[in-house]
């Protein structure tokens, strides 16, 4: 391969010093490897484009070989990792694209636009692929609600997301918020896209096609945003907010929604070939990698980019992070009909290049060659490392102390219930999700609120379910059980609804791994994943590491969020989490054994992130989801709600007051015979548990198909109706929890914060 | 019969409404906000959205579209308009409909199911209804906050213009059934002729028993009936 033809370094750009090595975020090996890549040393304008291309954000250095572990083969799985979104097929024709991806560094410096510029991101990695987007979730972890600066970023993400997508027309079906000082100065914004499409109208980020036409698509490419790979792959210190600002990207929705229906339409009118959003190291990564999946080359003119600004140089063009941007390849000779459907979206589109055979990553600047990179090496190339991983002292601490002395709830049982069920882990999201969209495009069946969101896919009766979930305190106790509980949660979640689960998409949050404690923390959340995703047939078909998530070297809690994908056949079985009539009986499936280690109880009423998370037995957990489909399938439930978070007490009280606007809910009387404290049966969080209830007459048929499928039932008490309360009797004690009462702790704890506090 | 859905670039929610005519037995088609015509439809239908971002306010852009000018001249002629949404806030930038869709009473957007009192059912698009009925919809806003100097207002309410009104689930009209602050829990009026329909609730996301609520189908069936009757007649 022959590079550097005529490269030459441009005048005005610096001299390529080990420091400005170093302020690449490149090590001497590294730039050694380039050097030997090219045969010569790179340019400015190289150094800036292997900088991205090999930041832990686009070259997953760090992550690349454990990830290699995970699963990722199924039958319907289409599309594995590697391309814009994972695919699958779920039937009836159709395919399902969908990917999670994080915006953490941009939401902690300028929350509204950092998440508003995360749906943008996402949504257009699911366009690109063909794919309508149909549904957002979303998976946000912020600090303790009492802090002021806490409750500035999460009502800024909530309405950064909230605009955005709403303007764009998707709606919102789910998704998670949490609180813990874990995630004090460091949230987790990870924003999930679903999109549907004919199997035959995939597409992929490809160019292919010798002579073939490069054009750039949609807003104008500006100085916003420049490095903002490099910056995702960094660590925050005080008083970065200020500074990195300019590296956060300004989202506009219109233009979005734009780009969107533009772009379904160029797909399906068959005059383009490739499509890829210039997102992360913009024109660099779209141009290079589609080039690298197709064996191809780019060549490519930086002075033919429509720019916002004058005097841009070939380095800011390449590394412009500019958003509601495409890169297409058009069919040659068909670039005019392009730029008719794009007119017609009020879209500008300018031919900047061509494919070539050259096998390299080639720019130019008014003909001058500026950059001749070979393209596999550029995108594939990328050193990786397996870093040593050891548990951290303090967590090892925290993970084997003795929790017994607070089993006692301080101030009593009904005390401990209601501030467990207000607090804002377990209370209602209403405040959040009211303000996103929930209802556009009229294919909502099952809202957020629920255990996990349904759309319908459009012309069917078929729904395609989904559910984000990671328990923090659980991964941060113990990465590996964690990792595997928000897998067979998300699992447990979207098997609930009577949604069989058939894939995963994950985003990695983690600190710096650079440092053993966190390394091992990653190593074991990925060793979880995968033992769980392949027991349970759920292969991971995408996602996104974002590591550094870390302010004046304290990392945030490794924080594994699941987004997971189910289908339901037949809408007509579906399972909701609300009890509903009078008289229906109640059970438990699978086993209380009163885990209160990393619980919410110890947190909210006790101040105390210790003790062994819950294990997961992922054999009880397989039959347990087997059975709960077999019994929607076969109509026998009038509800199914999984306990989690909050135990058993927040599970009771979210399927006694149903929705926001449900009105005053249904009452329920259960018995637990477990001799178990109380506190640890009720608030325990044991893994693998679904409190479900049915009709009278279906009593049998429901205990039958449990004993089938091996899963411990245990009718635990009846439905009591309308205007009742929720009476708990345990071996040694008895509650009355009167339904508006639960109802104001439940849904005014968030409102309450957000209003008074300001 | 057509109903003619006016696309802006920002529309999100025609497909909705074409697909809600279609359920009550009419058929509907798409008109690109760029055209001038409304070609032979019979009836106009502006779609939830962001016409064009909603930059400016919401509807102050889109009423400057080519279309508007043709839909502005089939209503004030008597021809059926019916703005959902952002087609309502559409419809009072054009003036064809009193008054003005302000932010929220809770500054926030909001989304979630609200109940309404059917005021008017001789209406075209209420004939399927009956006067004093509760009906459940989703609604989906920034600015539906309604507003009308107190003259207007007062005119409105003496002519029976209000056809839809924020209410409980028994019916009763009070604050805490109020979603956005809209006076008089005004949630959807008409013209002094009757023949212009604005509305901030979304009918086109109520017409499927597995959408968790039917009563939007019946704003369709009676306009497809109302233009049924005229091709009788």
């Amino acid at each position: 391969m022959s590079t550097g033809n005529g490269v030459a370094p441009r005048p005005g750009d610096p001299p390529i010093t080990p420091e400005l090595v170093d302020e690449h975020g490149l090590s001497p090996d590294e730039f050694a490897q380039i050097q030997r890549i090219l045969g010569r040393d790179p340019t400015f304008t190289e150094l800036g484009v292997f900088s991205a291309m090999w930041s832990e954000h686009c070259g997953y250095k760090n992550s690349k070989r454990l990830l290699r572990l995970l699963p990722t083969q199924a039958p319907w799985v289409i599309q594995g990792p590697g391309e814009n979104a994972g695919v699958i097929d779920v039937g009836e024709g159709y395919a399902l694209a969908f990917k999670i991806e994080s915006h953490n560094h941009p939401s902690a410096v300028e929350p509204y636009q950092g998440a508003a510029t995360g749906i943008g991101g996402i949504l257009r990695d699911v366009f690109t692929m063909g794919a309508r987007p149909v549904a957002t979730l979303n998976s946000l972890h912020f600090g303790d609600l009492d802090r002021p600066r806490v409750r500035y970023l999460f009502g800024g993400v909530v309405k950064g997301i909230g605009d955005y997508g709403n303007c764009v027309g998707i709606p919102s079906t789910g998704g998670e918020v949490y609180f813990d000082r874990g995630y004090e100065e460091n949230p987790i914004v990870n924003a999930m896209c679903l999109g549907l499409m004919r199997t035959e109208d995939l597409i992929r980020g490809t160019a292919e096609g010798v002579g073939n036409t490069l054009m750039a698509v949609g807003a104008r490419t500006g100085r916003d945003g420049i490095h903002g790979a490099t910056f995702a792959s960094e660590e925050l210190s005080e008083g970065d907010d200020e500074a990195s600002r300019p590296q956060v990207q300004v989202g506009d929705p219109f233009t979005e929604k734009l780009l969107l229906e533009a772009s379904l339409e160029l797909i399906a009118s068959g005059h383009i070939v490739g499509i890829q959003d210039m997102g992360a190291a913009g024109l660099t990564s779209s141009g290079s990698e589609m080039a690298g999946r197709s064996g191809t080359g780019v060549e490519m003119d930086v002075a033919l980019v429509p720019v916002r600004e004058d005097g841009m140089t070939p380095y800011e063009i390449l590394l412009s992070e500019s958003q509601e941007r495409m890169l297409v390849v058009a069919a040659a000779g068909r670039e005019d009909a392009v730029r008719e459907i794009l007119e017609k979206w009020e879209l500008e589109a300018a031919t900047i290049g061509s494919v070539t055979a050259s096998g390299t990553f080639r720019v130019l600047e008014d003909g001058v060659v500026v950059a001749d990179i070979p393209a596999l090496p550029l995108t594939e190339g990328c050193p990786t490392y397996e870093r040593p991983g050891e548990e951290g002292d303090e967590v090892c601490a925290l993970r084997t102390m003795d929790i017994s002395s607070h089993v006692e709830p301080p101030a009593g049982l009904r005390d401990a219930f209601l501030r467990v069920v207000g607090s804002p882990n377990v209370a209602s999201k209403q405040w959040v999700y009211e303000q996103y969209d929930t209802t556009v495009r009229a294919n909502s069946i099952e809202r957020p609120g629920g255990d996990a969101g349904v759309i319908r896919i459009p012309g069917t009766n078929r729904g395609v379910a989904a559910s984000t979930d990671c328990n923090g305190r659980h991964t941060y106790l113990n990465p590996r059980a964690g990792a595997m509980g928000a897998v067979a949660e998300a699992a447990r979640n979207v098997a609930c609804t009577g949604a069989v689960p058939m894939a995963i998409t994950n985003c990695l949050n983690f600190g710096s791994p650079l440092k053993t404690h966190i390394m091992h923390q990653f190593r074991e959340t990925v060793l979880g994943m995968r033992d769980a995703c392949a027991y349970l047939e759920t292969p991971v078909t995408g996602g996104n590491v974002s590591f550094y998530n870390e302010t004046d070297g304290k990392a945030v809690y490794p924080t594994p969020v699941i987004g997971m994908i189910g289908v339901i056949g037949d809408l007509d079985t579906i399972v909701r989490h609300a009890f509903r009539d009078t008289g229906d009986v109640i059970f438990l499936l699978g086993t209380n054994t009163g885990e209160l280690g990393g619980s919410e109880y110890l947190y909210a009423v006790h101040d105390l992130v210790a003790g062994e998370p819950p294990g997961v037995d992922l054999a009880a957990e397989r039959a347990l989801q087997r059975c709960i489909l077999a019994m929607a399938a076969a109509r026998v439930l009038r509800s199914a709600h999984d306990v989690a978070s909050g135990g058993l007490a927040a599970t009771l009280t979210e399927s006694c007051l149903g929705g926001p606007r449900n009105g005053g809910g249904v009452g329920a009387a259960v018995r637990f015979e477990d001799a178990l404290p109380d506190t640890a049966l009720l608030f325990g969080e044991d893994q693998g548990r679904v409190v479900v209830s049915c009709a009278p007459g279906a009593v049998e048929q429901l205990q039958r198909l449990a004993a089938d499928y091996g899963v411990p039932c245990t009718r635990i008490g009846t439905v009591t109706g309308a205007g009742s309360a929720l009476r708990i009797e345990t071996v040694s004690s008895a509650l009355r929890l009167e339904l508006d009462v639960l109802r104001e702790r439940y849904f005014g704890a968030i409102p309450g914060i957000m209003n008074e506090a300001g | 019969m057509n109903v003619a859905v006016i696309t802006f670039p920002g529309s999100n929610c025609d497909q909705d409404c074409v697909r809600s005519v279609e359920l009550a037995g009419g058929s509907a088609r798409y008109v690109w906000h760029r055209e001038v015509s409304l070609g032979d439809s019979d009836a106009v239908i502006v779609p939830g959205g962001f016409a064009h971002g909603d930059y400016l306010r919401p509807g102050a852009i889109a009423r400057f579209s080519p279309i508007m000018d043709a839909v502005i001249d089939f209503g004030r002629g008597g021809g059926l308009v019916v703005g959902i949404c952002n087609g309502f806030q559409v419809l009072c930038e054009a003036g064809l409909l009193p008054g003005a869709l302000l932010r929220n009473r809770s500054l926030r957007f909001q989304s979630h199911d609200c109940f309404m009192r059917v005021e008017r059912s001789d209406t075209p698009y209420t004939g399927d209804y009956r006067v004093g009925q509760v009906i459940g919809m989703p609604l989906s806003h920034a600015d539906g906050n309604y507003y009308a100097d107190p003259d207007t207002l007062a005119a409105l309410e003496a002519e029976g213009r209000v056809v839809f009104r924020y209410c409980d689930a028994d019916g009763a009209v009070t604050q805490d059934a109020n979603p956005n602050g809209s006076l008089n829990n005004i949630a959807g009026i008409a013209n002094a002729r009757g023949n212009v329909l604005g509305m901030m609730p979304h009918p086109d996301r109520a017409i499927e028993a597995v959408l968790g609520s039917l009563d939007g189908l019946p704003l369709f069936t009676s306009l497809v009936g109302a233009l049924a009757r005229a091709e009788v007649a």
